[in-house]
C-alpha cells in the first residue's frame, strides 16, 4: 500500500487524533505518563473495553447486539444470586457464565432462524434480561463475597496488571486472530457486507450468526462477573446504559453500522483514544458530562468529516473536467 | 374470504391482534384486581401512556424512512427543563407561546439530526447517539444543577393535566391524553391519505428506487427528524405540565420505551411498513401491562421481564404471522393476474 493511501486510512486518521490526544495530556499533566496511571485508566472501563472486542464482530457481521449491558447485569446477578442462596462461589460464577450463554443463544434463534432483525430482539434483550437481574437481586446491593473473588478483582495479578485486563489483552489477540486470520473470520466479513450474496455462495449464514451472538453474550457475561468482582457488590441496575458507550468506542474505531468493514486495529486505537481523551479531560478537571458530550460529538464527526471531504474532493474533481 | 382479502389489509389484521391482546389483558387484569373497571385505571394508563404516544408517532415517521431516532429522550429533556424554566421566572408567558416554543425548540434539535442524516451521509443510529449524548450534556451543563419546582410555576400550567374535556355521563378524558389522541388522528389521517406522506414509505421500503425514481430522499428524511424533534419538544411540555418538578435527568431512557412501543405496534425497523396508529397501540399495550403490574403489587421487577417477553412476541407474530398473511394476500392476487380472462363471471372489481 501506498504512503497516501495508508495516510487516507481511517487507522491513520484516529492514530494520529491519538498522538494529540496524548501529547495534550502530557503538556497537561505530568503524572499522565505514569504506570499506574495508565493502568488505571484501563481498569476503570475494562469491562467495556472487553465487550466492545465482540462487538465489533457483531457489527462487521451486519448486525446489532443492544443487550450486552443487560447480560452484564443479568450475569453479575446470577452469580450473586446463587451465592447467596449458598452456592459455592465458584459453581455460582459457572452457572453465570451458563445465563449469559443462554440469552446469547435465545438472541441467536430469533435472529439466525427466525429471521428478525436483531435492532429489534436485542432490544427485546436489553429490556428482558435486565428484567431478570432484576426479579432475582430486586433493589438490594448483594455484597459480601469471599476475598479471593474481590482481591481479583481489584488487586494486580502480573505485574501491575489485574485479571481483567490480562483477559482484556489476552481476548484482543484471540480476537484479532480470528477476525482476521481465520475462515470464519471472512465469513463474518462475508455475511455483513451482503447475506444474500453469503446464503447463496453456501455460506451457513444463521451458524456463523449464532457463533456470533453466542460469542457476545458469552463475553458479555464474563464481563459482568469481573465487573461485579471490581465494585464488590451487585444491584439490579449494574452495568445499566454500559451498551452506549460501548457502540459509540465500536463505530469511533471505523466500523461501518451497515456491516463488513472495520478491524480490530481500528477499534483498539478507537478504545485508546476513547481512554486518554476521558482521563486527560479527568485529570484536567472536566466534569464527566462534559467528556460525554465531547465523545458524542467525535463520534458524528468521524463520520460527517470523511464524507464532506469526499464530496468537496468531488466538487472539486468536477471543476477541473 | 375474497370480501376479507380484498377490504383488508394483513397489517391491519395485526392491529386488530394487537387490540384483541390489549382486551385480553384487560380482562386478565380485571379479574385479578378489585375496582379495575374504572375512570381511575382509565386514567392512570391514559396519562402515562400519552407522553410515550406523541413522541412514538414522531419516531414512527423517522423509522418508516429505514432511519432511527435516539436521540429523543434527550430532547424531551431539554425542551421540559428549559421550557420550565423559561415558564418559572417568566410566569407571565402566554400558555401558547410556552407551547409554540417547546415545538420549536424540539424542531431545531431535530432538524440538526436531520441535516446530519440526509446531507451528511452519517447513519441515523450514529447521528442519533451522539446526539443522544450531547443533547443531555448541554442541559446538564447549562442548568447549574438547578431545578425547577412545582411552586415556581404559574397555576394554569399545575392545573392543566387534570382538566377534563369530557365532563359528562362520569367520563374523564384528560386534556394531555386527548392531545395525544389528537396528534395520532392527524398523522394517521395525513400518512394515509396524503400523497407526500406516502413518501415517507417509499423512502424506507427503497431509498435507492427512491432515488432513482426522482423522489426528494433527502427532504423526506430530514424533515421525519424535524417532526421527531418537534413532537419529543411537545411532550417536553406535557412532561412538564404533568410532573412540575424537572431534574436535568427527565426523559432519560425514554427513547428505548418509545421503540418498544414502536416495534410492539408493528413499526417494521427496515422501514417502509407500519402505521401511526400501531405505534399508539404497542404504547397502549405497553402501558397497560405497566400499570397493571403495579396496582397488582406483585413486583414492580417483574414488569421488564414481561416487557422484553412482549415485545419479542409482538416481532415474532410479525414475522411469522404477517409473512404467511401476506404470502396467502400476494397469491390470491397472483391468481388474477394469471387468469387474466376468467371463463364465465368476470369479476368487475378483481384487482388485475
Amino acid at each position: 500500500m501506498s504512503l497516501p493511501a495508508l495516510l487516507k486510512r481511517w487507522e491513520a486518521l484516529l492514530f494520529l487524533v491519538l498522538i494529540v490526544v496524548v501529547a495534550a495530556n502530557i503538556a497537561e499533566s505530568r503524572y499522565f505518563l505514569s504506570v499506574g496511571n495508565f493502568v488505571n485508566m484501563f481498569q476503570l472501563s475494562i469491562e467495556k473495553c472487553i465487550v466492545a472486542l465482540t462487538m465489533t464482530l457483531v457489527i462487521i457481521g451486519g448486525d446489532i447486539d443492544l443487550s450486552v449491558a443487560s447480560v452484564m447485569g443479568m450475569a453479575a446477578c446470577v452469580m450473586a444470586y446463587l451465592f447467596h442462596l449458598g452456592a459455592p462461589l465458584p459453581l455460582a460464577i459457572l452457572a453465570a457464565l451458563g445465563a449469559g450463554i443462554l440469552a446469547g443463544l435465545n438472541n441467536a434463534f430469533w435472529i439466525a432462524y427466525v429471521g428478525l432483525p436483531s435492532l429489534a430482539v436485542t432490544l427485546a434483550g436489553l429490556i428482558g434480561y435486565r428484567g431478570i437481574a432484576r426479579i432475582l437481586i430486586e433493589d438490594r446491593a448483594v455484597g459480601g463475597f469471599p476475598l479471593w473473588f474481590n482481591t481479583l478483582g481489584q488487586q494486580a495479578l502480573v505485574g501491575p496488571l489485574t485479571l481483567a485486563i490480562l483477559i482484556f489483552v489476552v481476548l484482543f489477540i484471540v480476537f484479532a486472530f480470528v477476525l482476521h486470520g481465520s475462515a470464519f473470520g471472512r465469513l463474518v466479513y462475508v455475511v455483513g457486507s451482503n447475506v444474500q450474496a453469503a446464503r447463496y455462495s453456501g455460506v451457513r449464514v444463521g451458524l456463523v450468526k449464532t457463533a456470533v451472538f453466542v460469542g457476545s453474550s458469552a463475553v458479555a457475561a464474563l464481563a459482568g462477573i469481573l465487573y461485579a468482582a471490581r465494585l464488590g457488590s451487585v444491584r439490579g441496575d449494574t452495568a445499566d446504559g454500559f451498551e452506549l458507550d460501548i457502540i459509540t468506542t465500536v463505530l469511533l474505531g471505523g466500523v461501518s453500522i451497515f456491516g463488513g468493514k472495520g478491524n480490530l486495529v481500528g477499534v483498539g486505537l478507537s478504545l485508546l483514544v476513547i481512554l486518554s481523551l476521558r482521563n486527560g479531560m479527568g485529570l484536567a478537571d472536566i466534569t464527566g458530562n462534559t467528556q460525554n458530550y465531547v465523545i458524542g460529538g467525535l463520534l458524528i464527526l468521524s463520520v460527517l468529516i470523511p464524507n464532506m471531504s469526499q464530496d468537496l474532493r468531488n466538487k472539486w474533481k468536477g471543476r477541473e473536467k | 374470504m375474497n370480501w376479507l382479502k380484498r377490504h383488508v389489509r394483513p397489517e391491519q389484521i395485526r392491529e386488530f391482534s394487537l387490540l384483541a391482546l390489549i382486551i385480553v389483558a384487560i380482562l386478565f387484569f380485571g379479574s385479578l384486581i378489585d375496582n379495575y373497571y374504572s375512570f381511575r385505571t382509565f386514567n392512570r394508563i391514559a396519562s402515562s401512556v400519552a407522553i410515550i404516544t406523541v413522541v412514538a408517532v414522531g419516531q414512527t415517521l423517522v423509522v418508516l424512512t429505514r432511519n432511527i431516532d435516539l436521540s429523543v429522550g434527550s430532547i424531551v429533556g431539554f425542551s421540559a427543563y428549559f421550557i420550565g424554566t423559561l415558564i418559572a421566572n417568566h410566569n407571565g408567558v402566554n400558555p401558547f407561546l410556552a407551547i409554540f416554543l417547546s415545538v420549536a425548540l424540539g424542531a431545531a434539535l431535530g432538524a440538526v439530526n436531520g441535516v446530519l442524516v440526509a446531507w451528511g451521509r452519517v447513519p441515523a443510529v450514529v447521528v442519533t447517539l451522539g446526539t443522544l449524548a450531547i443533547y443531555r450534556g448541554v442541559l446538564v451543563d447549562l442548568s447549574g444543577a438547578k431545578t425547577v419546582t412545582t411552586d415556581s410555576l404559574p397555576q394554569w400550567l399545575v392545573d392543566l393535566p387534570t382538566i377534563n374535556i369530557a365532563p359528562f355521563g362520569g367520563l374523564d378524558i384528560r386534556i394531555l391524553f386527548a392531545l395525544a389522541l389528537v396528534i395520532v388522528v392527524i398523522f394517521q389521517f395525513i400518512t394515509g391519505y396524503f400523497s407526500f406522506a406516502r413518501l415517507f414509505y417509499a423512502v424506507g421500503s427503497n431509498p435507492d428506487a427512491a432515488q432513482l425514481i426522482g423522489l426528494p430522499v433527502k427532504r423526506v428524511i430530514f424533515l421525519a427528524f424535524v417532526i421527531s424533534g418537534a413532537l419529543a419538544g411537545l411532550a417536553g411540555f406535557m412532561t412538564l405540565a404533568r410532573f412540575g418538578n424537572i431534574t436535568v435527568e427527565v426523559g432519560r431512557g425514554l427513547e428505548l420505551n418509545v421503540v418498544a412501543a414502536c416495534v410492539v405496534g408493528g413499526v417494521n425497523v427496515f422501514g417502509g411498513s407500519g402505521r401511526v396508529t400501531g405505534a399508539m397501540l404497542g404504547a397502549v399495550m405497553i402501558g397497560t401491562l405497566e400499570q397493571s403490574l403495579f396496582r397488582l403489587g406483585i413486583s414492580e421487577f417483574w414488569r421488564d421481564a414481561l416487557l422484553g417477553l412482549l415485545i419479542l412476541l409482538a416481532v415474532a407474530s410479525d414475522a411469522v404471522i404477517l409473512q404467511r398473511l401476506r404470502a396467502i394476500w400476494a397469491r390470491t392476487e397472483l391468481k388474477f393476474v394469471a387468469d387474466p380472462a376468467p371463463a364465465t363471471g368476470a369479476r368487475p372489481g378483481a384487482p388485475r
